[in-house]
Protein backbone atom coordinates (compact mmCIF):
# COMPACT_ATOMS: atom_id res chain seq x y z
CA UNK A 1 0.00 0.00 0.00
CA UNK A 2 1.39 3.39 -0.98
CA UNK A 3 0.73 5.34 2.22
CA UNK A 4 2.27 8.81 2.64
CA UNK A 5 4.87 7.25 4.95
CA UNK A 6 6.02 4.83 2.26
CA UNK A 7 5.73 7.22 -0.66
CA UNK A 8 9.23 7.83 -2.08
CA UNK A 9 8.32 11.44 -2.85
CA UNK A 10 7.36 12.06 0.77
CA UNK A 11 10.56 10.46 2.03
CA UNK A 12 12.67 12.40 -0.45
CA UNK A 13 10.97 15.64 0.55
CA UNK A 14 11.49 14.94 4.25
CA UNK A 15 15.15 14.15 3.65
CA UNK A 16 15.60 17.24 1.50
CA UNK A 17 14.02 19.47 4.15
CA UNK A 18 16.28 17.96 6.80
CA UNK A 19 19.43 18.51 4.75
CA UNK A 20 18.27 22.01 3.81
CA UNK A 21 17.79 22.96 7.45
CA UNK A 22 21.30 21.73 8.24
CA UNK A 23 22.82 23.88 5.47
CA UNK A 24 25.68 26.24 6.05
CA UNK A 25 25.34 29.91 5.30
CA UNK A 26 25.57 30.72 1.57
CA UNK A 27 26.84 34.11 0.48
CA UNK A 28 25.50 34.19 -3.04
CA UNK A 29 25.12 37.97 -3.19
CA UNK A 30 27.88 39.26 -0.96
CA UNK A 31 27.39 42.83 -2.15
CA UNK A 32 23.89 43.11 -0.71
CA UNK A 33 24.12 40.83 2.33
CA UNK A 34 20.89 39.18 1.23
CA UNK A 35 21.81 35.75 2.59
CA UNK A 36 22.29 37.37 5.98
CA UNK A 37 18.83 38.95 5.61
CA UNK A 38 17.23 35.57 5.03
CA UNK A 39 18.98 34.00 7.99
CA UNK A 40 18.13 36.93 10.24
CA UNK A 41 14.49 36.60 9.24
CA UNK A 42 14.57 32.84 9.67
CA UNK A 43 16.08 33.08 13.14
CA UNK A 44 13.66 35.73 14.37
CA UNK A 45 10.57 33.56 15.07
CA UNK A 46 12.62 30.73 16.57
CA UNK A 47 14.67 33.00 18.80
CA UNK A 48 11.91 33.54 21.37
CA UNK A 49 10.49 30.59 23.29
CA UNK A 50 7.16 32.36 23.80
CA UNK A 51 6.67 32.53 20.03
CA UNK A 52 7.87 28.97 19.52
CA UNK A 53 5.46 27.56 22.11
CA UNK A 54 2.43 29.21 20.51
CA UNK A 55 3.37 28.29 16.95
CA UNK A 56 4.07 24.66 17.77
CA UNK A 57 0.80 24.57 19.72
CA UNK A 58 -1.05 25.73 16.58
CA UNK A 59 0.35 22.72 14.73
CA UNK A 60 -0.47 20.35 17.59
CA UNK A 61 -4.03 21.62 17.79
CA UNK A 62 -4.47 21.38 14.03
CA UNK A 63 -3.26 17.77 14.11
CA UNK A 64 -5.70 16.99 16.92
CA UNK A 65 -8.62 18.55 15.06
CA UNK A 66 -7.77 16.79 11.80
CA UNK A 67 -8.77 17.92 8.30
CA UNK A 68 -9.45 20.62 7.28
CA UNK A 69 -8.17 22.40 10.43
CA UNK A 70 -4.79 20.68 10.11
CA UNK A 71 -4.00 22.92 7.14
CA UNK A 72 -6.41 25.84 7.65
CA UNK A 73 -4.83 26.86 10.95
CA UNK A 74 -1.21 26.83 9.70
CA UNK A 75 -2.32 28.79 6.61
CA UNK A 76 -4.29 31.33 8.65
CA UNK A 77 -1.58 31.94 11.25
CA UNK A 78 1.29 33.12 8.95
CA UNK A 79 -1.08 35.28 6.91
CA UNK A 80 -2.59 37.06 9.90
CA UNK A 81 0.79 37.19 11.63
CA UNK A 82 2.24 38.90 8.57
CA UNK A 83 -0.66 41.36 8.73
CA UNK A 84 0.28 42.08 12.36
CA UNK A 85 3.90 42.42 11.28
CA UNK A 86 2.85 44.92 8.63
CA UNK A 87 1.02 46.98 11.29
CA UNK A 88 4.15 46.89 13.45
CA UNK A 89 6.35 47.95 10.55
CA UNK A 90 3.99 50.84 9.79
CA UNK A 91 4.35 51.98 13.38
CA UNK A 92 0.73 51.40 14.41
CA UNK A 93 0.65 50.65 18.14
CA UNK A 94 -0.96 47.53 19.57
CA UNK A 95 -1.41 47.59 23.34
CA UNK A 96 -0.66 44.56 25.50
CA UNK A 97 1.46 42.73 22.96
CA UNK A 98 3.44 40.74 25.53
CA UNK A 99 0.25 39.77 27.37
CA UNK A 100 -1.34 38.68 24.12
CA UNK A 101 1.63 36.49 23.22
CA UNK A 102 1.71 34.83 26.65
CA UNK A 103 -2.08 34.39 26.64
CA UNK A 104 -1.89 32.77 23.21
CA UNK A 105 0.43 30.07 24.55
CA UNK A 106 -1.83 29.51 27.56
CA UNK A 107 -5.06 29.24 25.56
CA UNK A 108 -3.64 27.26 22.64
CA UNK A 109 -1.89 24.92 25.08
CA UNK A 110 -5.17 24.53 26.98
CA UNK A 111 -6.97 23.75 23.73
CA UNK A 112 -4.47 20.94 23.11
CA UNK A 113 -4.59 19.79 26.73
CA UNK A 114 -8.38 19.45 26.79
CA UNK A 115 -8.73 18.53 23.08
CA UNK A 116 -11.18 21.38 22.57
CA UNK A 117 -13.07 20.95 19.28
CA UNK A 118 -14.76 24.22 18.35
CA UNK A 119 -16.17 24.92 14.85
CA UNK A 120 -13.45 25.56 12.28
CA UNK A 121 -14.32 29.26 12.03
CA UNK A 122 -13.94 29.75 15.77
CA UNK A 123 -10.60 27.91 15.84
CA UNK A 124 -9.29 29.93 12.89
CA UNK A 125 -10.50 33.20 14.46
CA UNK A 126 -8.81 32.37 17.77
CA UNK A 127 -5.53 31.47 16.06
CA UNK A 128 -5.76 34.53 13.81
CA UNK A 129 -6.47 36.88 16.70
CA UNK A 130 -3.35 35.83 18.58
CA UNK A 131 -1.26 35.76 15.39
CA UNK A 132 -1.66 39.55 15.19
CA UNK A 133 0.16 39.95 18.53
CA UNK A 134 3.02 37.69 17.45
CA UNK A 135 3.34 39.45 14.09
CA UNK A 136 3.20 42.92 15.62
CA UNK A 137 5.96 42.06 18.09
CA UNK A 138 8.15 40.81 15.24
CA UNK A 139 7.30 43.78 13.03
CA UNK A 140 8.37 46.36 15.59
CA UNK A 141 11.65 44.50 16.25
CA UNK A 142 12.83 44.17 12.65
CA UNK A 143 16.42 45.32 12.28
CA UNK A 144 17.23 47.99 9.68
CA UNK A 145 19.51 47.42 6.71
CA UNK A 146 18.26 43.97 5.73
CA UNK A 147 16.81 42.80 2.43
CA UNK A 148 13.06 43.21 2.97
CA UNK A 149 12.19 40.40 0.61
CA UNK A 150 14.56 37.79 1.96
CA UNK A 151 14.01 38.79 5.56
CA UNK A 152 10.25 38.42 5.06
CA UNK A 153 10.62 35.06 3.35
CA UNK A 154 12.93 33.70 6.04
CA UNK A 155 10.56 34.96 8.70
CA UNK A 156 7.49 33.32 7.15
CA UNK A 157 9.26 30.06 6.29
CA UNK A 158 10.54 29.70 9.85
CA UNK A 159 7.01 30.23 11.16
CA UNK A 160 5.70 27.61 8.74
CA UNK A 161 8.42 25.19 9.83
CA UNK A 162 7.38 25.60 13.46
CA UNK A 163 3.78 24.79 12.51
CA UNK A 164 5.03 21.80 10.51
CA UNK A 165 6.98 20.67 13.57
CA UNK A 166 3.79 20.85 15.63
CA UNK A 167 1.83 18.96 12.98
CA UNK A 168 4.60 16.37 12.74
CA UNK A 169 4.53 15.79 16.49
CA UNK A 170 0.73 15.84 16.35
CA UNK A 171 0.60 12.86 13.98
CA UNK A 172 1.03 10.62 17.02
CA UNK A 173 -2.61 11.47 17.77
CA UNK A 174 -3.70 8.32 15.87
CA UNK A 175 -2.46 6.14 18.74
CA UNK A 176 -3.90 6.06 22.25
CA UNK A 177 -0.52 6.77 23.85
CA UNK A 178 -0.04 9.57 21.35
CA UNK A 179 -3.25 11.26 22.44
CA UNK A 180 -2.01 11.26 26.02
CA UNK A 181 1.39 12.49 24.88
CA UNK A 182 -0.21 15.43 23.06
CA UNK A 183 -2.22 16.38 26.12
CA UNK A 184 0.98 16.38 28.18
CA UNK A 185 2.59 18.55 25.50
CA UNK A 186 -0.40 20.92 25.74
CA UNK A 187 0.06 21.09 29.50
CA UNK A 188 3.74 21.99 29.02
CA UNK A 189 2.75 24.77 26.64
CA UNK A 190 0.28 26.09 29.25
CA UNK A 191 3.02 26.08 31.87
CA UNK A 192 5.40 27.87 29.53
CA UNK A 193 2.75 30.45 28.62
CA UNK A 194 1.98 31.02 32.29
CA UNK A 195 5.66 31.65 32.96
CA UNK A 196 5.80 34.27 30.22
CA UNK A 197 2.59 35.86 31.47
CA UNK A 198 4.13 36.05 34.95
CA UNK A 199 7.21 37.68 33.46
CA UNK A 200 5.07 40.16 31.50
CA UNK A 201 3.06 41.13 34.58
CA UNK A 202 6.05 41.29 36.95
CA UNK B 1 4.56 -3.22 -9.36
CA UNK B 2 6.72 -0.34 -8.24
CA UNK B 3 8.63 1.48 -10.95
CA UNK B 4 12.40 1.13 -10.37
CA UNK B 5 13.08 4.76 -11.35
CA UNK B 6 10.42 5.89 -8.86
CA UNK B 7 11.98 3.85 -6.04
CA UNK B 8 15.33 5.55 -6.67
CA UNK B 9 13.82 9.01 -6.36
CA UNK B 10 14.86 9.47 -2.69
CA UNK B 11 18.45 8.55 -3.58
CA UNK B 12 18.53 11.00 -6.48
CA UNK B 13 16.99 13.73 -4.33
CA UNK B 14 19.55 13.08 -1.60
CA UNK B 15 22.49 13.28 -4.02
CA UNK B 16 21.20 16.47 -5.63
CA UNK B 17 20.61 18.22 -2.32
CA UNK B 18 23.95 17.07 -0.91
CA UNK B 19 25.73 18.67 -3.86
CA UNK B 20 23.52 21.75 -3.59
CA UNK B 21 24.39 22.20 0.07
CA UNK B 22 28.11 21.84 -0.65
CA UNK B 23 28.02 24.55 -3.31
CA UNK B 24 30.68 27.22 -3.47
CA UNK B 25 29.75 30.92 -3.25
CA UNK B 26 27.97 32.00 -6.43
CA UNK B 27 28.96 35.11 -8.33
CA UNK B 28 25.60 35.77 -9.86
CA UNK B 29 25.77 39.29 -11.18
CA UNK B 30 26.11 40.04 -14.83
CA UNK B 31 29.57 39.66 -16.37
CA UNK B 32 30.81 37.52 -13.49
CA UNK B 33 30.17 33.94 -14.58
CA UNK B 34 32.85 33.97 -17.25
CA UNK B 35 30.67 31.81 -19.44
CA UNK B 36 29.25 34.48 -21.67
CA UNK B 37 26.25 36.80 -21.59
CA UNK B 38 23.65 34.06 -22.13
CA UNK B 39 24.63 32.30 -18.91
CA UNK B 40 25.11 35.63 -17.14
CA UNK B 41 21.46 36.42 -17.82
CA UNK B 42 20.33 32.93 -16.89
CA UNK B 43 22.19 32.91 -13.59
CA UNK B 44 21.11 36.47 -12.83
CA UNK B 45 17.48 35.34 -12.88
CA UNK B 46 18.19 32.27 -10.79
CA UNK B 47 19.86 34.44 -8.13
CA UNK B 48 17.11 37.09 -8.04
CA UNK B 49 14.40 36.06 -5.59
CA UNK B 50 12.33 39.13 -6.44
CA UNK B 51 11.97 37.66 -9.93
CA UNK B 52 11.85 33.98 -9.09
CA UNK B 53 9.13 34.02 -6.43
CA UNK B 54 6.37 35.66 -8.53
CA UNK B 55 7.21 33.37 -11.47
CA UNK B 56 7.10 30.37 -9.17
CA UNK B 57 3.77 31.50 -7.71
CA UNK B 58 2.28 31.91 -11.19
CA UNK B 59 3.60 28.50 -12.24
CA UNK B 60 2.13 26.83 -9.16
CA UNK B 61 -1.20 28.61 -9.68
CA UNK B 62 -1.36 27.57 -13.33
CA UNK B 63 -0.30 24.02 -12.48
CA UNK B 64 -2.93 23.78 -9.76
CA UNK B 65 -5.66 24.82 -12.21
CA UNK B 66 -4.65 22.30 -14.87
CA UNK B 67 -2.48 21.50 -17.87
CA UNK B 68 -4.18 23.97 -20.24
CA UNK B 69 -3.49 26.80 -17.80
CA UNK B 70 0.11 25.66 -17.46
CA UNK B 71 0.60 25.59 -21.23
CA UNK B 72 -0.85 29.10 -21.60
CA UNK B 73 1.37 30.52 -18.86
CA UNK B 74 4.38 28.63 -20.21
CA UNK B 75 4.25 30.41 -23.56
CA UNK B 76 2.83 33.77 -22.46
CA UNK B 77 5.19 34.63 -19.61
CA UNK B 78 8.56 34.19 -21.39
CA UNK B 79 7.32 36.03 -24.50
CA UNK B 80 5.99 38.91 -22.38
CA UNK B 81 9.27 38.93 -20.40
CA UNK B 82 11.23 39.19 -23.65
CA UNK B 83 9.00 42.00 -24.97
CA UNK B 84 9.29 43.89 -21.68
CA UNK B 85 13.03 43.31 -21.59
CA UNK B 86 13.56 44.60 -25.11
CA UNK B 87 11.51 47.69 -24.25
CA UNK B 88 13.59 48.14 -21.12
CA UNK B 89 16.86 47.94 -23.05
CA UNK B 90 15.98 51.14 -24.87
CA UNK B 91 14.62 52.90 -21.79
CA UNK B 92 16.66 55.47 -19.89
CA UNK B 93 15.82 54.54 -16.34
CA UNK B 94 13.23 52.87 -14.14
CA UNK B 95 13.09 52.20 -10.43
CA UNK B 96 11.40 49.06 -9.13
CA UNK B 97 8.68 50.18 -6.76
CA UNK B 98 8.55 48.16 -3.54
CA UNK B 99 4.76 48.51 -3.33
CA UNK B 100 4.33 46.89 -6.74
CA UNK B 101 6.72 44.05 -5.85
CA UNK B 102 4.74 43.44 -2.65
CA UNK B 103 1.47 43.61 -4.60
CA UNK B 104 2.63 40.84 -6.96
CA UNK B 105 3.52 38.63 -3.99
CA UNK B 106 0.16 39.34 -2.37
CA UNK B 107 -1.90 38.83 -5.52
CA UNK B 108 -0.29 35.65 -6.81
CA UNK B 109 0.27 34.15 -3.35
CA UNK B 110 -3.29 34.97 -2.33
CA UNK B 111 -4.79 33.42 -5.47
CA UNK B 112 -2.67 30.33 -4.95
CA UNK B 113 -3.52 29.99 -1.25
CA UNK B 114 -7.24 30.37 -2.00
CA UNK B 115 -7.00 27.94 -4.95
CA UNK B 116 -8.92 30.64 -6.81
CA UNK B 117 -10.89 29.50 -9.85
CA UNK B 118 -9.28 32.00 -12.20
CA UNK B 119 -10.08 31.68 -15.90
CA UNK B 120 -7.52 30.85 -18.59
CA UNK B 121 -7.84 34.42 -19.87
CA UNK B 122 -7.15 35.86 -16.43
CA UNK B 123 -4.12 33.58 -16.03
CA UNK B 124 -2.86 34.67 -19.42
CA UNK B 125 -3.35 38.33 -18.53
CA UNK B 126 -1.51 37.86 -15.23
CA UNK B 127 1.36 36.13 -17.02
CA UNK B 128 1.57 38.90 -19.61
CA UNK B 129 1.52 41.70 -17.03
CA UNK B 130 4.06 39.97 -14.80
CA UNK B 131 6.36 39.27 -17.73
CA UNK B 132 6.22 42.78 -19.15
CA UNK B 133 6.76 44.44 -15.76
CA UNK B 134 9.67 42.28 -14.60
CA UNK B 135 11.16 42.02 -18.08
CA UNK B 136 11.14 45.78 -18.40
CA UNK B 137 12.94 46.19 -15.07
CA UNK B 138 15.50 43.54 -16.06
CA UNK B 139 16.00 45.22 -19.43
CA UNK B 140 16.62 48.61 -17.86
CA UNK B 141 19.10 47.07 -15.44
CA UNK B 142 21.22 45.53 -18.18
CA UNK B 143 20.77 48.25 -20.79
CA UNK B 144 24.34 49.49 -20.67
CA UNK B 145 25.84 46.14 -21.61
CA UNK B 146 26.74 45.56 -25.24
CA UNK B 147 25.60 41.98 -25.06
CA UNK B 148 22.44 42.75 -23.11
CA UNK B 149 20.10 41.22 -25.67
CA UNK B 150 21.89 37.86 -25.39
CA UNK B 151 21.81 38.07 -21.61
CA UNK B 152 18.09 38.79 -21.86
CA UNK B 153 17.64 35.62 -23.91
CA UNK B 154 19.38 33.61 -21.21
CA UNK B 155 17.14 35.20 -18.61
CA UNK B 156 14.01 34.39 -20.63
CA UNK B 157 15.22 30.81 -21.05
CA UNK B 158 15.52 30.52 -17.26
CA UNK B 159 11.96 31.86 -16.89
CA UNK B 160 10.73 29.29 -19.41
CA UNK B 161 12.55 26.44 -17.66
CA UNK B 162 11.31 27.40 -14.20
CA UNK B 163 7.67 27.79 -15.18
CA UNK B 164 7.76 24.57 -17.22
CA UNK B 165 9.25 22.52 -14.38
CA UNK B 166 7.14 24.00 -11.59
CA UNK B 167 3.82 23.92 -13.45
CA UNK B 168 4.42 20.38 -14.73
CA UNK B 169 5.33 19.23 -11.22
CA UNK B 170 2.07 20.57 -9.80
CA UNK B 171 -0.11 19.36 -12.69
CA UNK B 172 0.86 15.76 -11.98
CA UNK B 173 0.10 16.03 -8.25
CA UNK B 174 -2.96 13.99 -7.39
CA UNK B 175 -2.66 13.46 -3.63
CA UNK B 176 -4.86 15.84 -1.65
CA UNK B 177 -2.12 16.64 0.86
CA UNK B 178 0.31 17.53 -1.95
CA UNK B 179 -2.10 20.06 -3.44
CA UNK B 180 -2.65 21.49 0.05
CA UNK B 181 1.13 21.86 0.41
CA UNK B 182 1.17 23.92 -2.79
CA UNK B 183 -1.55 26.17 -1.35
CA UNK B 184 0.41 26.53 1.88
CA UNK B 185 3.36 27.72 -0.22
CA UNK B 186 0.99 30.32 -1.67
CA UNK B 187 0.03 31.51 1.80
CA UNK B 188 3.71 31.91 2.64
CA UNK B 189 4.27 33.98 -0.50
CA UNK B 190 1.26 36.17 0.31
CA UNK B 191 2.45 36.55 3.91
CA UNK B 192 5.88 37.63 2.64
CA UNK B 193 4.09 40.17 0.45
CA UNK B 194 2.27 41.61 3.46
CA UNK B 195 5.54 42.03 5.34
CA UNK B 196 7.17 43.60 2.28
CA UNK B 197 4.25 46.02 2.10
CA UNK B 198 4.80 47.03 5.72
CA UNK B 199 8.51 47.39 5.04
CA UNK B 200 7.76 49.61 2.03
CA UNK B 201 5.51 51.83 4.18
CA UNK B 202 8.24 52.10 6.77
CA UNK B 203 10.95 53.13 4.32
CA UNK B 204 8.78 55.49 2.22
Amino acid sequence: MNTPRHNPLVRATALAVFVFLCAQMAFAHPQKGEAVGFLTGFRHPISGLDHVLAMVAVGLWGAQLGAPAIWVLPVAFPLVMAFGGMLGLMGLPLPGTEYGIALSAILLGAAVLFEVRPPLGVAAALVGFFAIFHGHAHGTELPPGQSALLYSMGFVIATGCLHALGIGIGTVHRWAWGQKFLRVAGALVVIGGSFFMWKAVA
Amino acid sequence: MKNSSQSRLPLYAFVVFTFAMCALPAEAHLNTTGMGPFYDGLVHFLMSPEDIVPVLALALLAGLRGASYGRRALFTLPVAWLVGGLAGLSAVTATPHPFIAAAWFLLLGGLLAADAKVSVRATTALAALLGIYHGYLNGVGMGHFDTAAVALLGLVFAVFALIALAAAFVVRLRAHWARIAVRVAGSWIAASGLLMLGWAFRTH
